[in-house]
């Protein structure tokens, strides 16, 4: 019998402590986490906001989780260092736990940048956690006008989420179009336009200069009068603890493929790692759940005692805003195919005989297609691309590889 | 387990599957009221092209990324069967962005997504896909092989 210490409770974390039991039934399991709630799902913050779920629906297992895999959950507890080479854990309560296989989970939190006058500005947040969410709502009423400074995947789903509730919002962002980590120009436009017609203003390509109690001044020059700030410029990886016991990190926690980092018994996964990315060759943040998940389902394995290897990580991304969807997937190099009827866009990326990546707005059927192609580094010679690049289906995949695919147990 | 399985050899195109797939999951007891004049949202979809057609379907993958992806919990397996519970489902299209064969839809209200569930959870009792296949080239069988297929899928 082993004792597994999992250090966060949330998609890296869960998929670990699942990847364990799937190996080992019987050895004991903690899972330490700072916030006290059980484990819910993070990206649902915004749909609770707009009431599209709510805080039980969202909940990311089910209650009966931590009984039926026989897990200790110590919720509410902050881990304050991680000691290698006595195998333990302190807490904010003085409490030290042993662990035989470590795993840190601990996400990333927001990055809040240096602004002059941030400190003036009472009504102001930031938009990663459940407890974010509760008190932005709270302070949400239908006279707010919100200023949201990121035009990114998490500033724009906050957008999403308190649009119908408040007077009016502004989103200012420093790139030249919303989305800018995975949209092209052309398909930001898109995206950006249908946002407007649900009145939300954009300001892009302007940075805050100077922040007031109420009313923001841009280096362009503009003023924006606000009630309520938003900083959702982006997010850091928490990596202090294991850095401080000594573990090699980057920008985030370094791991080999089993996702093991390099002091002995510990391992990392999710948003606080970085990724080898197969579409660039290089080691890089996915702060992406499906990653998570299933780096911290490797860990578990790993540290249960099977050897498994971690090695398909591409980034990806689903995202709808106001019911327009968009699917995006891979690096932005190379060749292209473009097709687009101003609703509809999609566009393809290839090189070196693979896909690299693309990007699918509107019309996202069967988008899955494409990702595999990118995730299994399929040769496009091995499949009818002219056929594919129309519409993602199995057709266009030789007779025997089809067979393969409908006609064996995967 | 027992899964649908198909032979593009038999496949006549007929599109049956897709009727009977969508007349299962409607919960109506008549299928021209099920069926007629509404939209054809069927989890099993024909794909023609060059005189070869084939039914595609959820491969109830046993590792799926469909469920390690899901961001809400609302994807998981019951019994082998993938099943999506769509009061926790917000339609956030990650499982459409990642299942590699294309099996999965958004339904009709635009806020969750539909997939096969194998007919359990409707009347029909077995595939409806299968029953209504007039040349048996889509079939419910069990072509597992023991559990060196984990190994290698691993
Ligand atoms: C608004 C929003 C929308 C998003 N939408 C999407 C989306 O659509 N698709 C997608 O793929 N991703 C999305 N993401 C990103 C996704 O939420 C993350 O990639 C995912 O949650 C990462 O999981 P994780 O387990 O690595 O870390 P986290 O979810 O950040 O969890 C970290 C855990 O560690 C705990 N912890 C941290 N430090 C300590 C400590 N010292 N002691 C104890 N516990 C600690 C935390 O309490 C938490 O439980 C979104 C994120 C946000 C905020």
């Amino acid at each position: 019998m082993s004792r597994f210490v999992i250090i966060g409770n949330s998609a890296a974390g869960i998929g670990c402590a699942e990847g364990i039991r799937t190996v080992d039934k019987d050895s004991e399991i903690i899972i330490i986490s700072n916030e006290p709630h059980h484990t819910y799902s993070r990206p649902l913050i915004s749909y609770l906001l707009c009431g599209m779920t709510d805080e039980q629906r969202m909940k990311y297992r089910p209650d009966s989780f931590y009984k039926d895999n026989n897990i200790t959950a110590m919720l509410g507890c902050t881990v304050t260092a991680v000691d290698p080479a006595a195998h333990t854990v302190s807490l904010d309560s003085g409490e030290k736990i042993k662990y035989d296989k470590l795993m840190y989970a601990c996400g990333s939190s927001p990055f809040v940048p240096p602004m002059k006058g941030l400190d003036t500005v009472k009504n102001k947040f930031t938009f990663m956690s459940l407890d974010d969410a509760r008190a932005l709502d709270k302070a949400l009423s239908p006279d707010s006008r919100v200023l949201v400074i990121g035009a990114g995947l998490i500033g724009m789903k906050c957008v999403e989420g308190i649009a119908d509730k408040v007077k009016s919002i502004t989103v200012v962002d420093m790139a030249d179009r919303v989305l800018p980590s995975v949209l092209d120009a052309d398909g930001a436009k898109l995206v950006q336009s249908a946002v407007e017609k649900h009145g939300v203003k954009f300001l892009l390509g302007d940075s805050a200069k100077e922040l007031f109690p109420d009313k923001a001044v841009l280096n362009s020059g503009a003023e924006v009068p606000f009630d309520i700030l938003v900083v959702a410029v982006g997010v850091r990886p928490n990596i202090s603890l294991l850095k401080d016991a000594g573990a090699d990190c980057n920008r985030g926690i370094l791991t080999d493929d089993t996702m093991k980092t390099s002091l002995d018994d510990v391992y990392a996964a999710g948003d606080c790692t970085e990724s080898f990315d197969i579409t660039v060759k290089n080691s890089r943040i996915l702060a992406l759940l499906p990653n998570a998940y299933m780096q911290g389902e490797n860990a578990g394995i790993n540290m249960a005692g099977v050897s498994r290897s971690y090695n398909k990580a591409i980034p990806m991304n689903a995202m709808g805003m106001f019911g327009y969807h968009m699917i995006t997937a891979g690096t932005y190099e190379g060749d292209s195919f473009c097709e687009s009827d101003g609703t509809d866009y999609k566009k393809l990326f290839f090189k070196d005989d693979r896909l690299m990546g693309y990007i699918m707005i509107g019309d996202v059927s069967r988008a899955g297609i494409y990702t595999s192609l990118i995730r299994e580094q399929t040769p496009l010679s091995s499949i009818d691309f002219e056929l594919i690049k129309h519409h993602p289906q199995l057709m266009a995949f030789e007779k025997t590889e089809r067979s393969a695919k409908l006609s064996e147990s995967h | 387990m027992k899964r649908v399985y198909v032979n593009e050899k038999w496949c006549l195109g007929c599109h049956l599957c897709e009727y009977y797939c969508t007349f299962a999951n409607s919960g109506v007891s008549s299928m021209v009221n099920a069926l007629k004049d509404k939209p054809l949202r069927p989890r099993i979809r024909v794909e023609e092209h060059d005189g070869i057609s084939f039914a595609v379907s959820c491969r109830h993958c046993k590792e799926p990324l469909c469920v390690k992806g899901c961001i809400t919990g609302a994807l998981s397996v019951k019994n082998g069967v993938i099943t999506v519970d769509s009061n926790k489902c917000v339609g956030c299209y990650t499982c459409i962005l990642s299942c590699p064969y294309g099996c999965i839809s958004p339904d009709d209200s635009g806020h969750a997504i539909s997939k096969c569930e194998l007919c359990t959870k409707n009347a029909c009792g077995e595939p409806a896909c299968v029953k209504g296949c007039p040349n048996q080239a889509i079939v419910y069988e069990d072509r597992d092989v023991t559990d060196t297929n984990k190994e290698a899928a691993v």
